[in-house]
C-alpha cells in the first residue's frame, strides 16, 4: 500500500478508535439521565453527580478531540457536514454548553438558576447528547443531502460556497430516515447501560445498585433491539462504493454486508465486540455481587464502534454519501487531508499510548476509593 | 438554495457577530483559567516544601474559585471549535489542512492532559498521595497553557500564513513544513503575549480580592501572602507581556501594515511618524482628508517608527497609502491588488473549465503557475497569487477595519498594562513596609482593577481581530469568501439563543464567584453555618 493510502487509512482508524472511545464515554451521560430514576433522593443524587462528575470531563474532551481529529485528518467533512446540517450540530453543542456548567454550579450557593434547572441541564444531555450524536453518525451510512464542487471557489461575485445543503431542513432531514433513529436511540439505551453499570462499579450503595441494575434490564432489551434493527437494515442496505483508481462513485446492493465479508477481521471483530457488551451486561444481571461488567461492556462497545466506523469507511465505501449528487459522496480518498499533514499529526499520534497511560493511571488512583454516603457526607468543599 | 446578495451579506455579518460573540465570551474566563492554574501551583508547591497546613487551606480557597472558572470557559470553548465549521465552511475547507492539525494536537496533548488531572487536582486530596496532587496541579496549569498554545499557533497562521503551498485541484491551502507553521515568528509573539498577559490579569484578580479581604478585616494572612504571591507573579510576566507586545508592534508592521495604521489613526504615511498617545478621533471623512486623525492630540515624535522599524526617521505607511497605493514606497494600490487577485482566481476558473472539457494542455499549464517549486510558480506567486483574497473584494475601502474600534481598544490595552505594572510594584512596596492595610483607598483601587484587567483583556483581542478584518486568512480569504452558505436567519436564531444562554450563565458564575469570595477559606474548625453549598445532608 502506498503512503499516503495508508495514511488515509491509519487516520480514519484512529477517527473510528475516537469515535469508540467516545460512545464508551458516552456513560456519563447515560449517569445523567437517570439522575431522577436511579437517585430518589438528595443524597443519592449527589452520589450520582459525584461519581460521574469525575469523568465527565473526559467524555467531554474527547468529543471535543474527535471533532478536532476530524477536521484536521478529513476537513472536507468538517466543512461539508458542519456547515451543512448546521442545525443538528448546534443543537449537539447546546446541549454539550449546559452540560458543562452544571456539574460545577448545581450545589453552589447563588447559583442562579437554582438546583433543579442544573440537573435538568444534565438530563437534557444525558438524553439528547447520545441521541443526537447517535443520529448524526447514522448518516456516516445513510448518507445526506449535499453537493461538493471545490472549485466554486473561483465563481467571484457569485456563489463561492464549496460544499452546499440542498434541503433546507439543514440536517434535520436525517430524523426522517428510520435507520438513524435506530442507532440513535441504540446509542442513547447503551450510554444508559454503560451508566448503569459505572453506577454498579463506582458507587458502594445498596439502593443505587438495585435500582441500578434494574435499569440494565430497562435498557438492555430496546438497546438489543434497537441495535439489531440498525444493524440488519444496514446490511441489507445499498452503499456507495468508490473506485479507487477513478474516484468515480456508484451504488452497490448489500455494500455494507459485502464489507463484513471482504474484511473478515472486522466481522470477527465485531461479533466479539457485542458479544462482551451482551456478556458484560448478563455478568451484572445474573450475579448479585458483580460490579466488574463495564470492564467487559466498555470495550465491547469500544471494539463495536470502531468496527461500525470501518465498515462505512474501509473497502473503497464512501463514509458520507450524498444522497443529492452521489459523485460528491466523501471518501476517505476525496476529503483526506494531505500527505504531509497526515504524516505529521501521525507522528503526534505516537503519544496517543502515553495519554492513555497517564489517564488510565490518575483514574485508577482516584477510584481506589468506591463513592459512599460517608464521603458525600464529608466536608470536602470540592464535592460537586 | 440560491441566497440573495443582501442575505449572503447579512449572512457575513450574523457569522462574525456570532463568532465573536462567542470568542468574547471564552476569552472571560480562559485568562484567569492560564494564570490562576499557576498561581495556586505555585502556592500548593509552598504547602508542599513548608508542609504548613496554611497554605494547604489558602490553595483550596483560590482552587476553589479556579473550578468555578475553569467550568464556564469549558462550557464557551466547545462552541468556537465547531463554529469554524457550521459558520465558517469554505474556510475550514481552505485552511484545514493546516489550521486542523493544531486543534488536533491541542486536544491530544494539551485538552487530556488538562481534564484528567484536573480531576485528581479537585477530588484527589484525600486520595492520592500529596506529591501526586501537586504534579497533578502544575500538570493542568501546563495543559491549560499547552491548550493556549496550539490554538494560538493557528490563529497566528491565519494572521501571518507561512508553511504552505496552494493546490489548484483540492482548491486549498497544504501544509509544507510544520515547523514553519509552529515556529512563526508571529505564533511565538502571539503565544507569549497572550499567555503572560493572562497570568497578569489572574495576577490582579488574585490581588483584588485579596484586597477585598483586608478592606473587610477578614483572613488578612492570607490576603496578605496571596498579594505577595500574585503580585510577584503578576510584575513578572507584565514585564514579558510589555515585551512581547513591543515585538508584536514590530512585527504587524512588516505582515498587517493595515492594522498598525488603524491601531494609530495614521491616514497619511510619513516618515518620523509620531506615536499618538491619546487624541480624540475625528469623523472619517475628516480623517481621511486632514494631516491630523484626531483632537488634542498628545504625541511622542518619531516614537511610532522607532517602535515599529527600531529607527526614528522610518517610514510608516498609513490607511490611504494602502488603499490608494503609493508607488514611491513600492505600495501597490487596492484596485491593484484586487486585478491581481482575481488573475489569480481566473486560473482557478480556467483550470476548472479545463477540466470538465478535459483540455489537458491548459491544465498542466494552470498546475505549472502555481507550483511553488518553478521560476514560472515562484513569480505567479508573488505577482499575483499572493492577492488570491482580495479578488473577491468588491471595493478598496473594504480593506480598512473598523478605526475607531481598534485605536481606542489598542490605547485601554496599553493603558492597562502600564497601570498594572505600576500597581504591582506599588503593592510590593506597601507590602514590604507593612502599610497595605492603612493604605485603604489603594485596596479600593486594586479591588476595582478586576473589571479592568477584563476590559483590557477584551480591548487586545479587539485589536488582534478586529483589525485584520476583512480577512480570516490575512490577504488570502475575506469573510465574504469563508462563510458558509446558511440563510442569515439561521445564524441569527443561534447568535441570540447563545446570547442569552451565555449571558445566564455569566450571572450565574459572578454570583457563585462572589458568594464563595464571601464565604472565604474552609474553616479550620468545622463550621457548617459557613458552608451552605455543601450536600443534601438534611436527607
Amino acid at each position: 500500500m502506498e503512503t499516503y493510502l495508508f495514511l488515509q487509512h491509519y487516520w480514519w482508524f484512529l477517527i473510528s478508535l475516537l469515535g469508540g472511545v467516545l460512545v464508551f464515554l458516552l456513560f456519563v451521560q447515560g449517569g445523567q439521565g437517570m439522575l431522577y430514576t436511579v437517585g430518589k433522593s438528595g443524597v443519592e443524587r449527589d452520589m450520582i453527580v459525584n461519581a460521574l462528575g469525575r469523568k465527565w470531563e473526559t467524555t467531554f474532551t474527547t468529543l471535543v478531540t474527535f471533532g478536532g481529529a476530524f477536521f484536521a485528518s478529513f476537513p472536507l467533512f468538517y466543512s461539508t457536514s458542519f456547515g451543512g446540517a448546521f442545525y443538528v450540530w448546534m443543537l449537539i453543542l447546546l446541549v454539550f454548553v449546559i452540560q458543562a456548567v452544571a456539574y460545577e454550579f448545581r450545589r453552589k450557593a447563588d447559583n442562579f438558576l437554582g438546583e433543579k434547572t442544573y440537573e435538568w441541564f444534565l438530563m437534557i444531555n444525558g438524553v439528547l447528547g447520545a441521541l443526537l450524536l447517535g443520529v448524526a453518525v447514522g448518516t456516516l451510512f445513510t448518507g445526506a443531502n449535499f453537493t461538493v464542487n471545490r472549485l466554486n471557489l473561483a465563481n467571484v461575485g457569485g456563489d463561492t460556497a464549496i460544499s452546499q445543503w440542498t434541503t433546507p431542513w439543514r440536517g434535520l432531514d436525517a430524523l426522517a430516515d428510520y435507520r438513524n433513529w435506530a442507532l440513535g436511540l441504540a446509542v442513547l439505551f447503551l450510554s444508559r447501560m454503560l451508566g448503569a453499570q459505572y453506577f454498579l462499579n463506582t458507587i458502594d450503595d445498596k439502593s443505587i445498585r438495585t435500582r441500578s441494575r434494574w435499569q440494565l434490564w430497562f435498557n438492555g432489551i430496546p438497546f438489543v433491539l434497537c441495535f439489531l434493527l440498525f444493524l440488519v437494515s444496514i446490511m441489507f442496505s445499498k452503499g456507495w462504493a468508490v473506485d479507487p483508481s477513478t474516484g468515480v462513485i456508484s451504488i452497490e446492493p448489500y455494500k455494507y454486508w459485502h464489507n463484513l465479508l471482504a474484511m473478515p477481521a472486522v466481522f470477527v471483530a465485531l461479533v466479539v465486540g457485542v458479544a462482551a457488551v451482551l456478556t458484560g451486561i448478563l455478568c451484572d444481571l445474573c450475579r448479585e455481587e458483580s460490579t466488574k461488567g463495564i470492564w467487559l461492556s466498555g470495550p465491547g462497545t469500544v471494539v463495536t464502534v470502531v468496527c461500525l466506523f470501518l465498515l462505512a469507511g474501509y473497502n473503497n465505501t464512501a463514509y458520507y454519501p450524498s444522497l443529492a449528487d452521489m459523485q460528491s459522496s466523501l471518501t476517505i480518498y476525496n476529503s483526506s487531508s494531505s500527505e504531509f499533514t497526515l504524516t505529521a499529526m501521525s507522528i503526534v499520534s505516537l503519544l496517543i499510548p502515553f495519554v492513555v497511560a497517564y489517564i488510565w493511571y490518575a483514574w485508577r488512583a482516584m477510584n481506589r476509593k468506591k463513592i459512599t454516603r460517608e464521603e458525600i457526607l464529608s466536608e470536602d468543599e470540592h464535592l460537586y | 438554495m440560491m441566497l440573495s446578495t443582501a442575505d449572503w451579506m447579512s449572512v457575513v455579518d450574523w457569522s462574525r457577530a456570532q463568532f465573536a460573540m462567542t470568542a468574547i465570551y471564552h476569552w472571560l474566563f480562559v485568562p484567569l483559567t492560564l494564570g490562576l492554574g499557576f498561581i495556586v501551583a505555585i502556592m500548593e508547591t509552598i504547602y508542599y516544601t513548608t508542609k504548613d497546613e496554611f497554605w494547604k487551606r489558602t490553595t483550596k480557597f483560590w482552587m476553589k474559585l479556579f473550578g468555578v472558572n475553569f467550568a464556564i470557559g469549558v462550557a464557551t470553548g466547545i462552541i468556537l471549535e465547531f463554529e469554524f465549521g457550521t459558520n465558517w465552511s469554505n474556510y475550514s475547507h481552505f485552511v484545514g489542512d493546516i489550521f486542523g492539525a493544531p486543534l488536533a494536537i491541542e486536544g491530544i496533548m494539551a485538552f487530556f492532559l488538562e481534564s484528567t488531572f484536573i480531576a485528581v487536582m479537585f477530588f484527589g486530596w484525600n486520595k492520592v498521595s500529596k506529591g501526586f496532587h501537586l504534579t497533578a496541579t502544575w500538570l493542568t496549569a501546563v495543559g491549560a497553557s499547552l491548550s493556549a498554545l496550539w490554538i494560538l499557533v493557528a490563529n497566528a497562521w491565519m494572521q501571518y500564513p507561512v508553511g504552505m503551498t496552494f493546490n489548484v485541484e483540492t482548491a486549498r491551502n497544504e501544509m509544507t513544513s510544520f515547523w514553519e507553521v509552529l515556529f512563526s515568528p508571529v505564533a511565538m509573539n502571539k503565544f507569549f503575549h497572550t499567555v503572560t498577559s493572562s497570568y497578569m490579569l489572574a495576577a490582579v484578580f488574585v490581588v483584588g480580592i485579596s484586597a477585598w479581604f483586608l478592606l473587610k478585616g477578614r483572613e488578612q494572612l492570607m490576603a496578605r501572602r496571596s498579594m505577595m504571591v500574585a503580585s510577584i507573579f503578576g510584575l513578572v510576566f507584565a514585564l514579558v507581556a510589555a515585551a512581547t507586545g513591543d515585538g508584536s508592534g514590530v512585527q504587524i508592521a512588516r505582515t498587517q501594515p493595515m492594522k498598525l495604521a488603524a491601531m494609530e489613526a495614521l491616514y497619511h504615511g510619513q516618515k518620523g511618524a509620531p506615536l499618538t498617545v491619546i487624541s480624540v478621533l475625528k469623523p472619517e471623512k475628516e480623517r481621511m482628508t486632514q494631516e491630523k486623525a484626531g483632537w488634542m492630540n498628545i504625541e511622542i515624535p518619531r516614537m511610532l517608527s522607532l517602535m515599529s522599524y527600531r529607527d526614528g526617521d522610518a517610514y510608516v505607511a498609513g490607511i490611504n497609502d494602502l488603499v490608494e497605493g503609493n508607488p514611491e514606497r513600492g505600495l501597490l494600490s487596492v484596485e491593484e491588488k484586487i486585478e491581481r487577485g482575481r488573475v489569480a482566481i481566473g486560473e482557478l476558473a480556467r483550470y476548472r473549465q479545463a477540466k470538465q472539457g478535459n483540455d489537458r494542455e491548459v491544465m498542466r499549464e494552470v498546475l505549472a503557475k502555481f507550483d511553488p517549486k518553478s521560476s514560472e510558480g515562484k513569480t505567479f506567486h508573488k505577482e499575483y497569487f499572493r492577492y488570491f483574497g482580495y479578488g473577491y473584494l468588491s471595493s478598496p475601502e473594504e480593506v480598512i477595519p473598523n478605526v475607531p474600534l481598534v485605536y481606542y481598544s489598542f490605547r485601554v490595552m496599553v493603558g492597562a498594562g502600564v497601570f498594572f505594572i505600576l500597581s504591582f510594584l506599588f503593592t510590593l512596596w506597601l507590602l514590604k513596609k507593612q502599610q497595605i492595610e492603612t493604605r485603604r483607598w489603594w485596596l479600593w483601587v486594586l479591588l476595582w482593577s478586576i473589571p479592568l484587567a477584563y476590559v483590557a483583556s477584551q480591548a487586545g483581542w479587539i485589536v488582534a481581530e478586529v483589525g485584520r478584518q476583512p480577512w480570516t486568512i490575512q490577504d488570502l480569504l475575506p469573510t465574504v469568501a469563508a462563510v458558509s452558505r446558511i440563510d442569515s436567519a439561521s445564524v441569527v436564531v443561534t447568535f441570540f439563543l447563545f446570547v442569552v444562554l451565555f449571558t445566564t450563565l455569566l450571572i450565574a458564575e459572578i454570583m457563585i464567584m462572589r458568594r464563595q469570595v464571601k464565604i472565604g477559606p474552609e474553616p479550620l474548625l468545622s463550621d457548617p453555618e459557613q458552608s451552605n453549598d455543601k450536600t443534601n445532608r438534611d436527607e
